[in-house]
């Protein structure tokens, strides 16, 4: 049985009168990637806050390393990024990623060693408002790095970014991972569920499938994960 | 380094990176009193009288502007609710910002003194006691700006508390009409308000050469009305929304 860094169990979230996540349970095993895949709307930012402990819940329970998500422990050991990156603006990415490093107690040699993970050392003196979309995305990913944490929580890292650097950043994920990290990272774009662990398929706050990219395609009888999305969402709205 | 150092570091990065909004805080209470000193060029009088209630003033206006729209801008722009996700407390974050402010007051106020004492040619007793209240009453618009902040979900909405919550104490503290000679219910609301004790303490600090038993009670009252305006404004950051 492999360990559990985090564990949803029946969890309900209700914004307004809708119901956003109607009782989800997931268990996401340590040192793994995870994809959380599914449409826009599909409650995927949801139960990330909800992990990261922001968000304010109707019922059930939110473990995460043992603990219930947002105490002052495990804010200590959950990195969340957002999807919109949230970063100041009116600094340099250098003074970003220093004041991130004083809130987590980390050492300025890590700031340039993350600097290095995120290909932004020639950017440290740039002001952070002037850097293309994709920088400052990734400044915002450093941001959270920089206090080395054991639980990523990442929004959508990926959007807007090139090939080239996709490649990067997932390659990074994966040595998070090997270094016994736990990693849940949302997408909507299929292709990235290949380089996951595992994928979890959320469709209107439903689990609709929990399985290895592998398992999803011979679930499917396909070998393309988006026609394997596809038919998987059809078979459940059947 | 300590959470509320950092985040106070933090604020202040940010406000040196914009220039306009130094020379803003820095000189707008000057030219602002520069413009009522010659409005009332004939009164020589009265500069000396009411001169000192404006030092109060300006800053206390001008600080809590500036900082219930940069509280507000952390909201909006998605930082805060990362910050709640960090092991920064909600009293830290509070903290970091209302000494970055009283810095910035600090400097504002201590411009607009030394600007009014000898650009000006106020004539005053106790200057250093002028600049205490001056701070004091930029640090209290400060912490009623971070209160303010709580009730804001936009910039918009934030600049239109300036109006509510500064106006009425405008009003009411005795600047234009001495507070006892106001209807039995206006008056009692007044001992409510910040800006009466700013407001009777400079002008006591017009006409009195010593520093009086008066002047401390309204120092106390100011610093306690500090205290509680930025203890609310932690209370009402909430980590989990909907």
């Amino acid at each position: 049985m492999m360990n559990k860094s985090i564990e949803v169990d029946r969890l309900v979230v209700q914004r307004g009168r809708s119901t956003v996540l109607p009782g989800l349970d997931v268990a996401i095993g340590a040192g793994s990637i995870t994809g959380l895949l599914g449409p826009s709307g599909s409650g995927k930012t949801t139960l990330i806050r909800c992990i990261a402990g922001v968000q304010q819940i109707a019922s059930g329970t939110v473990q995460v390393l043992g603990e219930p998500a947002g105490t002052p422990r495990n804010r200590a050991r959950v990195g969340y990024v957002t999807q919109a990156s949230s970063v100041y603006a009116d600094l340099t990415v250098e003074q970003n990623l220093r004041y991130f490093a004083d809130l987590a107690g980390a050492t300025r040699t890590r700031i340039d060693e993350v600097l290095g993970l995120v290909d932004l050392v020639s950017h440290r003196s740039a002001l952070t408002g002037n850097l293309s979309g994709g920088q400052r995305t990734r400044v915002s990913l450093a941001a959270a790095l920089v206090a080395a944490p054991e639980v990523y929580l990442l929004d959508e890292p990926t959007v807007g970014l090139d090939p080239v650097l996709r490649r990067d950043l997932w390659q990074l994920f994966a040595d998070l991972a090997s270094d016994g990290a736990t990693l849940l990272v949302s997408s909507h774009v299929m292709d990235e569920a290949a380089r996951c662990d595992r994928v979890l398929l959320l469709r209107d706050g439903h689990l609709i499938a929990d399985d290895t990219p592998a398992g999803l395609r011979a679930d499917a009888g396909t070998d393309d994960l988006d026609e394997a999305f596809l038919r998987i969402a059809e078979r459940e709205a059947a | 380094m300590s959470r509320t150092l950092a985040t106070a570091r933090r604020v202040l990065q940010q406000l040196s990176h914009d220039p306009r909004s130094i020379v803003l805080i820095a000189a707008m209470p000057s030219i602002l009193l520069l413009v009522f000193r010659y409005v009332y060029d004939a009164q020589p009088g009265v500069f000396d009288r009411i001169g000192p209630q404006m030092i109060g003033l300006f800053p206390f206006i001008i600080m809590f502007l500036v900082t219930s729209v940069t509280m507000v801008r952390e909201r909006t722009s998605g930082t805060l609710e990362r910050l709640l996700t960090t092991r920064l407390r909600r009293g830290e974050l509070i903290g970091g910002y209302a000494l970055a402010f009283a810095v910035a007051a600090l400097t504002q106020a201590a411009i607009t003194t030394a600007f009014a004492l000898w650009a000006l040619g106020l004539d005053i007793a106790l200057p250093w006691a002028l600049l205490a209240f001056a701070v004091l009453g930029a640090v209290v618009g400060t912490a009623l700006g971070l209160l303010a902040s709580a009730f804001a979900r936009t910039e918009f909405q934030a600049v239109q508390f300036m109006p509510l919550v500064i106006v009425p104490q405008i009003l009411l503290c005795g600047l234009l009409l001495a507070r006892d000679q106001m209807p039995d219910v206006l008056y009692a609301i007044s001992w409510a308000l910040p800006l009466s004790y700013a407001t009777n303490a400079f002008t006591e600090l017009a006409s009195s050469d010593s520093f009086s038993g008066d002047l401390l009670r309204d120092l106390l009252v100011l610093i306690g009305f500090a205290l509680v305006a930025v203890f609310g404004a932690s209370l009402t950051l909430r980590r989990r929304t909907a």
